[in-house]
């Protein structure tokens, strides 16, 4: 019930935005996030975008976990 | 970046694991706070591929399974008044309540139908202005403010025949009865990520400081549950107890302020009856007074009668991690997700459900 899914925000008009779902677009609201700007990755939840992604600290994340492989294959 | 696929890499995988296994020491009991988290830990066979050390229980983070019967039972007594049409979430419609489910009151001609968001509920209201709409609110803190926002919004369109039934619940009252109960010996806490999503990583620093409590925010691809492990494993061998982030992209430490604005508009807090948990003060959300006019639970007098339990059914136990589905006498027998007893064998992300079809049977 709680599933979010990540979606790419295509265009904007007042609250309200299409987004691309893996292909799919969608009408969402932005009531709940209205600092989001075209182009950014949102979380959807429930018709609302709940949350913006941060790229950043996904390609961080991404970074990390690599790092934690690599140390082990280099003990 | 496409925010998924990058997070089920199996390199990576190997490379976390790797990581678990060398850092693990201790015998430790870590709880996924949330259904979605147990969905995640199952698909992808993770018990199967982590340390014997580490067990893995599921807690009381599933929306509908924690509903009481007596909420239930008020939903569906919603359901069979005339000219009333019940809005729900898909999880609801087959929830066994105290005397049926919201599906048998349809089959018996109630008007329910399911939705999936609160926007699909104000359009319903607007397309049929003849009928008293009643959204069942349902959800945590991730779900929530969208129905606070759908209530801001009948509000500024005027829209008369558009009601909720809050059953909303928040995390951190149910957690601290969960840690204050001492029935289940944790050691480190996997926070729900899109509940954090919307409070921050700011609830957890309680219980990681009050309690003692490890605590870390997971997404739910699973190298996010992985690496979320491993932070579990990494304070817990080194002795630290903090509310740390893996789920970085989504969650912050502040959370998102502005939804949490919108909820506190329309919501405050109430005292809600959990199953497995029974009234935990603070722990609900109802209508503020301003918005007292969309409150179904204010504007419209049903009596549900008392509420009774299913025999035999678990879900309570198994809601607060001290029974694992298999070990309910029902499960798989009695109880199916076609002929389901309790809550936690139909919500998607019910515990029951999900070791049902993940074969979780197998494991104990
Ligand atoms: S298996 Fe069925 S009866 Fe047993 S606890 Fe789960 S939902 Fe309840």
């Amino acid at each position: 019930m709680c599933l979010a899914i990540p979606a790419k925000v295509l265009s904007i008009e007042q609250m309200s935005a299409v987004v691309d779902m893996g292909g799919v677009r969608r009408e969402v609201s932005l009531m709940l996030t209205p600092e989001t700007a075209v182009g950014d990755y949102v979380l959807l939840h429930c018709g609302y975008a709940i949350q913006r992604l941060d790229e950043d600290e996904a390609l961080e994340t991404l970074r990390i976990m690599q790092d934690s492989g690599l140390l082990e294959e280099s003990r | 970046m496409k925010y998924v696929t990058e997070f089920r890499s199996s390199d990576l995988a190997k490379g976390l694991l790797e990581r678990i296994h060398a850092t693990s020491r201790r015998r430790i009991r870590l709880m996924e706070f949330c259904g979605g988290h147990t969905v995640t830990v199952f698909r992808y066979g993770i018990r199967k591929v982590l340390p014997d050390s580490i067990e893995m229980v599921s807690g009381p983070g599933c929306p509908v399974c924690v509903t009481a019967n007596s909420d239930l039972d008020r939903a569906i007594a919603l359901a069979r008044l005339p000219r009333v049409t019940i809005a729900t979430f898909g999880d609801m419609f087959k929830v066994p309540g105290s005397r049926g489910s919201l599906q048998e009151a349809h089959a018996e001609g109630a008007d329910v139908r399911m939705v999936y968001s609160p926007l699909d509920a104000l359009r319903i209201s607007r397309e049929n202005r003849d009928r008293m709409v009643i959204f069942l609110g349902i959800g945590f803190e991730t779900t929530a403010p969208t129905v606070a926002a759908s209530v801001l919004q009948a509000e500024q369109e005027g829209l008369e025949n558009y009601f909720v039934l809050s059953m909303h619940k928040i995390c951190p009252p149910a957690l601290r009865a969960l840690a204050d109960s001492g029935e289940v010996r944790l050691n480190g806490l996997i926070c729900p990520g899109h509940v954090s999503a919307i409070t921050g990583s700011q609830a957890w620093v309680p219980f990681a400081k009050d309690y003692g409590l490890p605590c870390v925010v997971s997404g739910f691809e699973p190298l996010d549950v992985l690496q979320t492990v491993w932070m579990l494993v990494k304070q817990i061998e080194e002795g630290r107890s903090e509310a740390e982030i893996a789920y970085r992209r989504g969650v912050t430490f502040e959370g998102n302020t502005h939804a949490r604005r919108v909820m506190a508009e329309v919501f405050e807090t109430c005292e809600a009856d959990w199953r497995g948990f029974g009234k935990i003060p603070g722990s609900g959300l109802k209508l503020s007074a301003r918005f007292e006019r969309f409150d179904a639970q204010e504007v419209f007098d049903v009596d549900p009668g008392p509420a009774v339990e299913s025999v035999g059914c678990q879900c309570g136990a198994v809601l607060r991690g001290v029974v694992s589905p298999p070990e309910c006498p029902l499960f798989r027998k009695m109880c199916t997700p076609e002929d389901p007893v309790g809550p936690c064998m139909v919500s998607s992300e019910g515990s029951c459900s999900t070791w049902y079809q993940f074969g979780g049977d197998l494991e104990s």
